[in-house]
């Protein structure tokens, strides 16, 4: 596959490099977890091959030989010589054909996944670009693909975007906040800020405040966690989160709630919902 | 006595006294390697456990871990690391002068500690270590870069950036030690439970 262009930003993403968190080495992975999935289902990958995550569409690419290719996540679809494909349906492409991905209208991260899956050097097991840590492949000007063992494609799920009401779990620091902090996280809508990245999801609404002002000491975070900084504005977690975080935790997405944020574009507005509990 | 906190359905946070009682806690579950346990991330009095919803979950997990024998561990579980200094470092006088001690002392200080790496967490391979006889501010305005091997202070951990990176610590000397190489096992140097020595060397 040689690539023509990256649009705003592409990375190679795969199921994530847990494990290594002792040596301060982030889970990272795929953003949208569950899109992630699909796309390798789809053109029969085994469960952890390696995809492009690709933001806002822009990627070109041209392949030398036919290759099986799906894109998932989003409403964008791929193209080939131009001619738009529909929305997760899988496409056959001949060789010496010039594939796209439109930018999509309605989510923010796309999956490219072609079957056999893309051929780089994992590194500390995992082929997924951290961009906070700064670990994992480059994507270069060729990539090859894999010519690993493939099973039948499976058939593919719509998708759905129109929800944006993140379900959470209270906790671990629920009770560091008032009681008024957590009802207005029940109730009030924010707004995702332009600042938001693959690291977390930053939020603009009203201030959640803290019943308990001392520091708190670092501690483990994990994806979907809803930080909240000393502005009161909560950060969601995504994929490339840190390892720790200084600031308290107020309640945990749901790992479904946690793919769907991954779709969030700036300027949309989110609500919170508590989740059923369960244990 | 360990507060179990919920944390999502991929996650459990164990909560503990200290810094002390996080480690033994750390080290009672590497060695009990529980099914479907992925991750462990010690800090200064946690440890979040994340898993594998797959193979396990919270509540499985909050069981399996109140019922671990975890004793007291010594400091140093996971080994000795001794890390070369030159202590040439811009802040050297600027330390030494904060707690009123001469260049010299602040050397002694930090070669005479025995040093653990409690937690890591602000990049890879970075650990933050205690045990030192230090209580320092941050610089007021932080450095764009700091070279990696570059040996710091903060508060009252120390600690040696392995990679170039931003920062606001007080920089007291730099190592020709390899803090990170992804060509080694452990790529990190420092992981949490090693005990640290610095030893000074000339320039």
């Amino acid at each position: 596959m040689t690539v023509l262009r990256t649009g705003p930003l592409t990375v190679f993403k795969d199921a994530g490099r847990p494990g290594h968190a002792h040596q301060g080495v982030p889970p990272s992975g795929a953003v949208d977890r569950g899109a992630y999935r699909r796309a390798n289902a789809l053109v029969g990958n085994p469960a952890g091959a390696a995809v492009l995550e690709c933001t806002l569409g822009g990627l070109r690419v041209r392949f030398d030989g036919p290759v099986l290719a799906v894109l998932t996540g989003t409403d964008a679809v791929l193209t080939v010589d131009g001619r738009p494909s529909d929305v997760e349906k899988v496409v056959s492409i001949p060789a010496g054909a010039e594939v796209g991905v439109t930018q999509p209208r309605r989510g923010l991260r796309s999956y490219f996944a072609v079957r056999g899956g893309f051929d780089v050097s994992p590194v500390l097991g995992s082929r997924s670009k951290d961009r906070l840590a700064g670990i994992g492949p480059v994507l270069g000007t060729t990539v090859r693909i894999t010519d690993s063992p493939v099973s039948e494609p499976e058939p593919s799920f719509p998708v759905g975007l129109g929800d944006l009401t993140l379900e959470v779990d209270l906790g671990p620091r629920d009770d560091w906040f008032t009681a008024a902090a957590v009802r207005t996280l029940f109730s009030a809508a924010y707004v995702a800020a332009p600042a938001s990245d693959s690291v977390g999801l930053r939020l603009e609404g009203p201030a959640l405040e803290r019943a308990r002002t001392e520091e708190l000491p670092s501690e483990g975070v994990v994806r979907g966690a809803v930080q909240i900084p000393p502005s009161g504005q909560p950060i969601v977690f995504q994929a490339d989160h840190p390892v720790t975080g200084g600031y308290p935790v107020i309640a945990v997405l749901t790992p479904a709630a946690a793919d769907l944020a991954a779709q969030v574009r700036p300027g949309a507005q989110v609500r919170f919902r508590r989740a059923r509990l369960i244990d | 006595m360990t507060r179990f906190l919920r944390c999502g359905r991929e996650a459990v946070l164990a909560e503990v006294d200290d810094l002390d009682a996080a480690l033994a806690l750390y080290a009672a579950l590497r060695e009990a390697a529980l099914p479907g346990v992925v991750d462990l991330v010690p800090a200064a009095r946690t440890v979040l456990i994340r898993l594998d919803p797959a193979v396990t979950s919270p509540r499985e997990v909050r069981i399996a871990v109140a019922g671990l024998t975890v004793g007291a561990v010594d400091r140093g579980f996971v080994g000795t690391v001794e890390i070369p200094v030159v202590y040439d470092g811009p802040d050297l006088a600027d330390v030494a002068g904060h707690l009123g001690i001469s260049p010299a002392d602040v050397i002694a200080r930090h070669t005479g500690a025995e040093w653990t790496v409690a937690f890591g967490g602000f990049a890879p391979g970075f650990g933050y270590l205690t045990g030192g006889d230090f209580d320092v501010p941050r610089r007021t305005s932080p450095r764009t870069r700091i070279p990696a091997g570059s040996v710091g202070l903060a508060g009252r951990f120390s600690g040696v950036y392995p990679h170039d990176s931003p920062g606001g610590w007080q920089i007291v000397g730099r190592t020709t030690a390899t803090m990170w190489d992804l060509d080694r096992a452990e790529p990190a140097l420092l992981v949490p439970g090693a005990r640290v020595i610095f030893r000074a060397v000339p320039a």
